[in-house]
C-alpha cells in the first residue's frame, strides 16, 4: 500500500500536468515498511520526451542525499503517461530498479488524472491500492 | 596511484555487501571501484559492467556531486578523500 499526503498527491499530479506535452517524473521518500510517503522531489525528465522518461541523474542524487540527511530514503518513483493507461508499459517493467520501490503512474489522458501505484519485481507487476491522507478531514459549519 | 575512497551503495545492492551501505575500496578510476567492488561482492556482477566491461546503463556513479558519464566515464580519477555514490537509473516508458 502507498500512503500519499494529500499535499504531495496534489504536488505530484500538479508536475505532471505542468511537465505537458512531455512525461514527467520524480521519486518519492519515506517509510519502507509502511509504506507512508514523507516528501516528494519533482525532478526533470533527461529524456525530455513524451514517451519516455529518465529521472536527471543529478536531482535524483541531490533526492537521495537530501532523504538520507532526514533520517528517511527513497522508496518509489512516479511517472505521467500522457496518452496511455495508468498501468506500467513494458518499458516501465523492463527498467524497473527495486522490487521494494513503489512504482507510481500518472495518467494524463482523459480529463482526469488516474493514478496508480504498482510493486514490480522481475516480470511480476502486482497492483497495490494508493491511500490519500488527510483527504476527509473537511469541517462543515452547521 | 590507488587510494581509499569510500563508495555509498544503494539500498538495491547493500544485501549483495552484507548490508553495508558504505564501503571502502582502493582505486584510481572509476572503472578500478566497480571492478574491485565486483570482485569483493560477485553479486553485484552484472549490475555494474556488461559483459565487455562498460558501464551498465541502469545505474548511475557519482563521483562526489558529478555524475561520470558526464565526466570520463570509467576513466574518471578518483582522488584521496573523493566519495562515489551509486544509485539505480531510473527510467521507463
Amino acid at each position: 500500500m502507498l500512503r500519499l499526503p494529500r499535499a504531495l498527491y496534489l504536488q505530484m499530479v500538479a508536475h505532471c500536468i505542468t511537465g505537458l506535452p512531455e512525461e514527467a517524473c520524480g521519486v518519492l521518500a519515506g517509510d519502507p515498511v509502511s509504506g507512508t510517503v514523507d516528501r516528494l522531489y519533482p525532478t526533470r525528465n533527461e529524456a525530455a520526451s513524451a514517451r519516455v522518461f529518465t529521472v536527471d541523474s543529478r536531482d535524483l542524487l541531490q533526492a537521495d542525499r537530501d532523504a538520507e540527511g532526514n533520517g528517511t530514503q527513497l522508496i518509489g518513483v512516479f511517472h505521467s503517461h500522457t496518452h496511455t493507461d495508468a498501468y506500467p508499459s513494458p518499458t516501465d517493467v523492463g527498467q524497473a530498479p527495486d522490487p521494494s520501490w513503489h512504482y507510481v503512474v500518472v495518467s494524463l489522458r482523459d480529463s482526469h488524472p488516474v493514478v496508480r501505484s504498482y510493486r514490480i519485481g522481475g516480470d511480476l507487476v502486482e497492483e497495490e491500492s494508493v491511500v490519500v491522507l488527510g483527504q476527509a478531514a473537511v469541517a462543515v459549519a452547521v | 596511484m590507488a587510494v581509499a575512497v569510500d563508495v555509498r551503495l544503494p539500498t538495491v545492492l547493500r544485501s549483495q555487501a552484507g548490508g553495508q551501505s558504505i564501503v571502502t575500496v582502493k582505486a584510481s578510476t572509476i572503472g578500478d571501484v566497480l571492478r574491485e567492488l565486483v570482485s569483493e561482492f560477485p553479486g553485484m556482477s552484472g549490475q555494474l559492467l556488461n559483459d565487455d566491461g562498460s558501464l551498465h546503463r541502469f545505474v548511475n556513479v557519482y563521483v562526489n556531486d558529478d555524475d561520470v558519464r558526464y565526466l570520463e566515464s570509467l576513466e574518471t580519477p578518483v582522488r584521496e578523500g573523493d566519495e562515489v555514490s551509486l544509485l539505480p537509473a531510473v527510467a521507463g516508458g
